[in-house]
C-alpha cells in the first residue's frame, strides 16, 4: 500500500517540479522583460535555451528512459530546422499570421523528424550499446552531409528540389530557400520566448504522461531487462522504436524553434558536437530525470555567457566547471547529502503514517 | 532527496542568472574605467570615446581569423588613441566560436556593454546572423572579413571591408582568362564552408562565360580535410594545367605538399584566404613557389604604412599579420575618417551614429592597407585586388 | 594503376586511423570507457614533438620519446584527477567527463600555443617510386604501417603473456573478481591509460607527419574517425582496431574517387552502418551472449 503511494507521489512530484520550474522561470523572465530589467544578452538566449530544453528532454527519453545511447540527436534537429524553414518561407503569403505559421512549421518539422526516426530506428535499434551509439553518430553525419548538398528553391510554379547542384532554374521572382553548403540566409525570425515556452509545456506534458503511463513503464522494463520484459509479453522492438521516434519528433520541433530564431542556418551547425552538447545536458541533469535536464540545459547554455568576463580563459574555465560538476554529481559528498535528505523525508512519512 | 537537489540547483541557477545580469554590467563598467585610465588623459577631446565592438572566433578551429582581426583592430585603436585626436575608440571583441548562435550572444553582450558602432563578425555565417540583429537594432556595422553576399543583402547599415565572395570568384576567372594562365582548370573547394563554395559558384559561372574549361571540380569537408590524393589525382588525370583553390591557407598548404609529393605541378591560383601561407610556422615556402593569388594585402609591401603596421603587429603579437588583421585595421581607420567627416560625437546614440555613418560611407573615399581609393555601394567595397605571385618565398606583383 | 595508387592513399590514410584506434581500443578494452579526450592527447603529443624539434633543436627521434613521456604523464594525471573518482559512476558520466577533458585540452593548447597553425616536419622523409614514378609510397606511410603492426603485435603479446597484461584482462572481465584475486585494479587501469596515452603521442607524431598541419583542434576529427574505426573493427579487439582503421581509410578514399567527393562522408558512414547491421559486434569483435 505504502509502496504504491510512493510511486504515485513520485510521479506527481515529477510533474510538480518540472512544470513548477518552467512556469516560475517564465513568470520571472516575463516580469523582467516587462519591467525592462533584462539584459540583451539574456534576452537573446531565451529561445535557444527553450530549444535546448526540448532537445534535452527528448534525448532523455532515448538515453534515460529507454537506456540507449544516441550520439546523433542533432540530426533530427537538423531535419526539423530545414523542414520548418521550407514551410514558413513557402507559406509566407498564404498564412500571414506568424504564430500559426510557426506552429504549422513545427508540426511538419516534428513529423519529418519522426519519419527520419523510423527510417533510422528500424535498423539501428537491433544493435546494442556502443555499436548503437556509433550508428546513431553515423546517421547524424549522413543527415548533415545530405542537407549540405540539398538545394530547394521556390517560384511561382512551386517548390524545386535537387541534390548535389542546383539543377533547376528559378522563374522571375523565385527564391532559393536552401542553397546547399551556403545554407539558409535571410529568414524572417518567427520564434519568440512565448512560443518556446509553449513548446516546452507541450513536450513536458506529453513526455511526463508517457513516462508515467503503462507504455512508459513498458519502455523502462525494456531498459532494465529486455529479456525479462519480452518474457512477460512486452514487444521490445515496438517499445524501443516508439520511444526513439517520439524522441526524434520532439527534437525536430526543437529544431524548427531554434532555426526560426536566427536569420541564417547551415547544416554544419547540427553536427556531432551539438549532439554531444545535448547529451551533456542529459547526463548532467541525471538520466531519466526530466527536470534535471531542464535545469542542466539552462545552466550550461547560460554558463559560457556568464564567463565572458574572464575573456581568454572562458572556454578553459567552462571545461573545468563541466568536469567539476560531473565529479560532484557522482561524489560521496552528494550521496551523503541526498541520504540525509531521504532519511528526513522517510521519518516525516513515517510520522504521517502514525 | 531529489527535491533538495532541485532546490539547490534551481537556487544556483537563479543566483547565477541574476548575478550574470548584474555582473556583466559591473565588469563592463570596470573594464571601462580601466581602459580609459590606460588610454591616458587625452580622452576628453571633442569627439570623445566611441565604443566599438566586434565578434569573432577567438577559440575553436577558426580562432586564427578572429584573433588576427581582433589584434589588427587593437593596433589601429591604440595608434589613434595615442595620437590623442578628437576621435578616440574603446575596442571590445567577444568570442563567437564561429557559430551563428554564439555570435548573436556575443553581439548582445556587446550591446549590454554599450557598443555604439560595430565591427560585425569576422566570419561569414556568424556575420549573417549578427547583421540581422544590427539591422533591427539600427547599429552601424562594418565587417573586416565576412564576405558572403547575404551579409549585406537588404541591409542599409551593413558594410564590408573585404571583397564579397562573388567578386573574388568573378575576378579570379577574369584574371585567369585575360592573362591566359590556363585552359583546363581544376577546382578543389570546401563544401561545408560558405566562403569557399560561394567563390566557387561565381567562379564557375564566369569561367563558363569566358570559355574556360573546368575539367574537374572536387570538394572536401571538415571531416575529410587531411587527404587530398583523390582530388589531386582527378585533377591530374583530367589534364588540368591550372588548379584553382578558393580556400584558406591551412588546407591549401596540405594540398601544395601532397601535389608536390605526387609529382603534380600545375599552376596554382588562390584567393585572399591563401594569404598567410608564407608565414605559416614551419612551412616550406619552396612548395608555394609560383603560386598566384588575388589578395588585397601584402605583408611584404614596401610602403611606410604597411611596414609600420607589420612591425607593430610582430612586436606585440609575435607573428606576421594576415589580411584579416589588415582588414580590421582598415575598418577602424575607415570609421575614424567617416566619423570625422560626419562630425559625430561620442555622446550620440547608436541610432544617430548609424544614420550619420550611412550618409558618410556613401561618399567616403578611403586609403588603407588593403587598397587605395576605396568606395562603397550598397555595403560592398570596391577596391582593386592585386594579383600576386610567390617567388623565392615572397610576393611579387604580377 | 590509378586503382593501385588510390589503394595506397587509402592504406596510408587508414594506417593513421589505425594507430589512433589502437590507443582507443586499448583503453576501452580494459577500462570500458570511451575516452573522447584521446584525440586531444594526440594533439598534445604532436605539439610537444613540434616544440622539441623546432624550438629546442632536438632530433626527431628524441622528440618522439619526449612526446611519449609527456603524454604518458598527462594520461596518468587525467586518469587520476578526472576519471578515477568516477570509477563507481555510470559509464555515461565518465564519457561526459572525458568530453570535458577534451574541451580543456583544446583550450589549454589554444592558450599555450596560440591559434595559428604550425607546419609539422615529418619524422621520416622521402618516398619510394614504383613503375617509373606512377606509384608513390611515402616513407611516412611505411613507417606508420610498420609502427601499427609492431604496436599491434606488441600489445597482443603484452596483454596475452605478461603478468600486467593478464591483470588487465582480468580487470576487463570483472573488476570485483579481479580485486578479490589480489589485483590492484587502480594501478592496472592507470597503467592502461599510461600505455594508451603513450600510443597517442606516437599517433600524434605520425598523423602530423602524414598531414603536416597542427592546430589545437587537429586531434578531434581524426579522433572521431578513429573511434568509428575501432567500433568498426570490433571495439576492444586489438587486431580489429588495425583492420577497422585501414578499411575505413580505404573506403573513404574509394568513395571519394569512384562515387563523389561531395557525398564521401555520408558514404563512409553508410558503409559502416551496413557492416554493423550484418556483423553487430564489429568485424573482429567478441560476441557476448546475454545473461538472463
Amino acid at each position: 500500500m505504502k509502496k504504491t503511494k510512493n510511486l504515485l507521489t513520485a510521479g506527481r512530484r515529477d510533474y510538480l517540479i518540472s512544470f513548477g520550474i518552467v512556469i516560475l522561470a517564465f513568470a520571472v523572465v516575463q516580469t523582467m522583460i516587462l519591467t525592462g530589467n533584462i539584459t540583451s544578452s539574456l534576452k537573446g538566449q531565451l529561445v535557444p535555451i527553450c530549444a535546448y530544453i526540448v532537445m534535452a528532454v527528448s534525448l532523455n527519453l532515448t538515453v534515460g528512459i529507454l537506456g540507449e545511447l544516441s550520439l546523433g540527436h542533432a540530426g533530427f534537429m537538423s531535419v526539423g530546422a530545414f523542414a520548418g524553414i521550407v514551410v514558413t518561407t513557402s507559406l509566407a503569403d498564404v498564412i500571414p499570421f506568424a504564430p500559426l505559421r510557426l506552429a504549422l512549421a513545427m508540426i511538419v518539422g516534428g513529423l519529418l523528424a519522426a519519419v527520419a526516426g523510423v527510417i533510422i530506428g528500424v535498423p539501428v535499434l537491433r544493435l546494442k550499446g556502443d555499436y548503437l551509439a556509433i550508428v546513431t553518430l553515423a546517421f547524424g553525419e549522413i543527415i548533415k552531409n545530405i542537407v549540405n548538398v540539398l538545394y530547394i528553391g521556390r517560384d511561382a510554379k512551386g517548390l524545386h528540389v535537387s541534390l548535389l547542384e542546383p539543377k533547376f532554374e528559378l522563374a522571375e521572382g523565385g527564391k532559393m530557400i536552401i542553397n546547399g553548403p551556403m545554407g539558409v540566409s535571410g529568414v524572417a525570425k518567427l520564434s519568440t520566448f512565448t512560443s518556446g515556452f509553449v513548446l516546452i509545456l507541450i513536450t513536458l506534458f506529453l513526455v511526463l504522461n508517457l513516462i508515467h503511463s503503462r507504455t512508459g513503464r513498458a519502455i523502462m522494463s525494456v531498459r532494465d531487462n529486455s529479456i525479462a520484459a519480452e518474457s512477460v509479453g512486452i514487444s521490445v522492438t515496438r517499445y524501443k522504436l516508439l520511444a526513439f521516434v517520439i524522441s526524434a519528433a520532439f527534437a525536430g520541433m526543437a529544431g524548427t524553434l531554434y532555426a526560426m530564431n536566427f536569420s541564417t542556418v547551415t547544416a554544419a551547425k547540427f553536427d556531432f558536437n551539438t549532439s554531444i552538447l545535448v547529451l551533456v545536458f542529459v547526463v548532467l541533469g541525471g538520466l531519466g530525470n526530466i527536470w534535471g535536464s531542464i535545469i542542466a540545459a539552462t545552466l550550461l547554455t547560460v554558463l559560457p555567457e556568464l564567463l565572458r568576463a574572464v575573456r581568454d580563459y572562458r572556454m578553459l574555465i567552462y571545461a573545468i566547471l563541466l568536469i567539476a560538476m560531473m565529479l560532484f554529481n557522482n561524489s560521496k559528498l552528494k550521496v551523503r547529502l541526498m541520504e540525509k535528505r531521504a532519511a528526513k523525508r522517510d521519518s516525516k512519512l513515517n510520522k504521517e503514517a502514525d | 532527496m531529489r527535491k533538495a537537489l532541485s532546490m539547490l540547483l534551481a537556487a544556483a541557477m537563479c543566483t547565477s542568472l541574476l548575478a550574470g545580469c548584474g555582473g556583466s554590467s559591473d565588469t563592463g563598467a570596470a573594464d571601462n574605467t580601466a581602459d580609459s585610465a590606460a588610454d591616458g588623459a587625452s580622452t576628453s577631446a571633442a569627439g570623445g570615446v566611441f565604443k566599438l565592438g566586434g565578434t569573432g572566433p577567438l577559440t575553436g578551429a577558426a580562432a586564427i581569423y578572429g584573433n588576427a582581426a581582433k589584434n589588427g583592430a587593437q593596433i589601429a585603436v591604440d595608434e589613434i588613441n595615442a595620437e590623442g585626436g578628437a576621435i578616440q575608440f574603446e575596442l571590445k571583441y567577444e568570442d563567437d566560436e564561429h557559430d551563428a548562435e554564439k555570435a548573436v550572444n556575443a553581439y548582445n553582450a556587446l550591446k549590454d556593454w554599450g557598443m555604439q558602432i560595430s565591427l560585425g563578425s569576422v566570419t561569414s555565417k556568424p556575420c549573417e546572423a549578427t547583421a540581422a540583429e544590427t539591422f533591427a537594432d539600427r547599429i552601424f556595422a562594418l565587417t573586416p572579413s565576412a564576405s558572403s553576399v547575404a551579409v549585406t543583402a537588404d541591409k542599409d547599415n551593413m558594410y564590408q571591408m573585404c571583397f564579397a565572395d562573388p567578386n573574388q570568384g568573378t575576378a579570379s576567372a577574369q584574371y585567369i582568362a585575360d592573362q591566359k594562365l590556363g585552359s583546363k582548370i581544376a577546382v578543389i573547394y570546401k563544401n561545408d564552408d560558405v566562403y569557399s563554395s560561394g567563390i566557387y559558384e561565381k567562379f564557375k559561372a564566369e569561367a563558363d562565360a569566358k570559355g574556360l574549361e573546368i575539367v574537374s571540380a572536387t570538394t572536401f569537408t571538415d571531416a575529410s580535410a587531411n587527404d587530398f590524393s583523390v582530388q589531386l589525382g582527378e585533377a591530374k588525370s583530367a589534364g588540368a594545367d591550372l588548379l584553382f583553390l578558393p580556400m584558406y591557407y591551412q588546407p591549401a598548404s596540405l594540398i601544395l605538399k601532397q601535389a608536390h609529393d605526387m609529382g603534380y605541378a600545375p599552376k596554382f591560383f588562390g584567393v585572399d584566404g591563401m594569404d598567410g601561407i608564407l608565414t605559416l610556422e614551419g612551412f616550406d615556402t619552396s612548395l608555394a613557389e609560383g603560386v598566384m593569388l588575388l589578395t588585397p594585402f601584402n605583408a611584404d609591401a614596401e610602403d611606410e604604412k604597411t611596414k609600420s603596421f607589420v612591425e607593430k603587429y610582430k612586436s606585440q603579437f609575435g607573428d606576421v599579420p594576415n589580411q584579416f588583421a589588415a582588414d580590421a585595421y582598415d575598418c577602424v581607420y575607415a570609421y575614424k575618417a567617416a566619423l570625422e567627416q560626419a562630425g559625430c560625437t561620442a555622446d550620440m546614440s547608436a541610432e544617430e551614429l548609424c544614420d550619420k555613418l550611412i550618409e558618410a560611407f556613401s561618399s567616403l573615399t578611403f586609403d588603407g592597407l588593403t587598397g587605395e581609393t576605396m568606395t562603397w555601394t550598397d555595403g560592398a567595397v570596391s577596391k582593386e585586388p592585386k594579383g600576386m605571385m610567390i617567388q623565392n618565398g615572397a610576393y611579387v606583383g604580377m | 594503376m590509378t586503382f593501385l595508387s588510390y589503394l595506397i592513399s587509402g592504406i596510408s590514410l587508414g594506417s593513421v586511423y589505425a594507430i589512433i584506434a589502437l590507443g582507443y581500443t586499448m583503453v576501452y578494452g580494459i577500462a570500458k570507457m570511451l575516452n573522447f579526450a584521446h584525440g586531444d592527447v594526440i594533439m598534445v603529443g604532436a605539439y610537444i614533438s613540434f616544440c622539441a624539434t623546432s624550438y629546442l633543436g632536438l632530433s626527431p627521434l628524441v622528440s618522439v620519446v619526449l612526446a611519449i613521456l609527456v603524454c604518458t604523464v598527462l594520461g596518468i594525471v587525467i586518469e587520476r584527477l578526472a576519471y578515477k573518482p568516477l570509477r563507481q559512476a555510470p559509464a555515461l558520466a565518465v564519457l561526459i567527463t572525458a568530453i570535458g577533458v577534451s574541451y580543456f585540452l583544446q583550450n589549454a593548447a589554444l592558450l599555450i600555443w596560440k591559434s595559428d597553425p604550425k607546419t609539422f616536419s615529418a619524422v621520416a622523409g622521402g618516398s619510394i617510386k614504383l613503375f617509373g614514378g606512377e606509384l608513390t609510397i611515402s616513407a611516412v606511410t611505411i613507417v606508420t604501417v610498420v609502427s601499427c603492426i609492431v604496436i599491434m603485435v606488441g600489445l597482443t603479446l603484452f596483454t596475452g603473456h605478461t603478468k600486467m597484461g593478464t591483470a588487465m584482462r582480468a580487470v576487463s572481465e570483472d573488476k570485483g573478481a579481479a580485486q578479490l584475486m589480489g589485483i590492484n585494479v587502480n594501478t592496472t587501469i592507470s597503467v592502461t591509460f599510461a600505455i594508451g596515452s603513450g600510443l597517442a603521442a606516437i599517433a600524434g607524431v605520425l598523423l602530423c607527419s602524414a598531414y603536416p598541419t597542427l592546430m589545437p583542434t587537429t586531434g578531434s576529427m581524426p579522433g572521431i574517425k578513429a573511434f568509428t574505426a575501432a567500433v568498426f573493427g570490433g571495439i576492444g579487439s586489438i587486431p580489429g582496431a588495425m583492420l577497422g582503421g585501414i578499411l575505413l581509410g580505404v573506403i573513404e578514399i574509394f568513395s571519394k574517387a569512384y562515387i563523389s567527393t561531395q557525398l564521401s562522408d555520408a558514404i563512409v558512414f553508410a558503409v559502416l552502418i551496413v557492416v554493423l547491421l550484418v556483423k553487430p559486434d564489429g568485424l573482429l569483435g567478441k560476441h557476448v551472449s546475454e545473461k538472463v
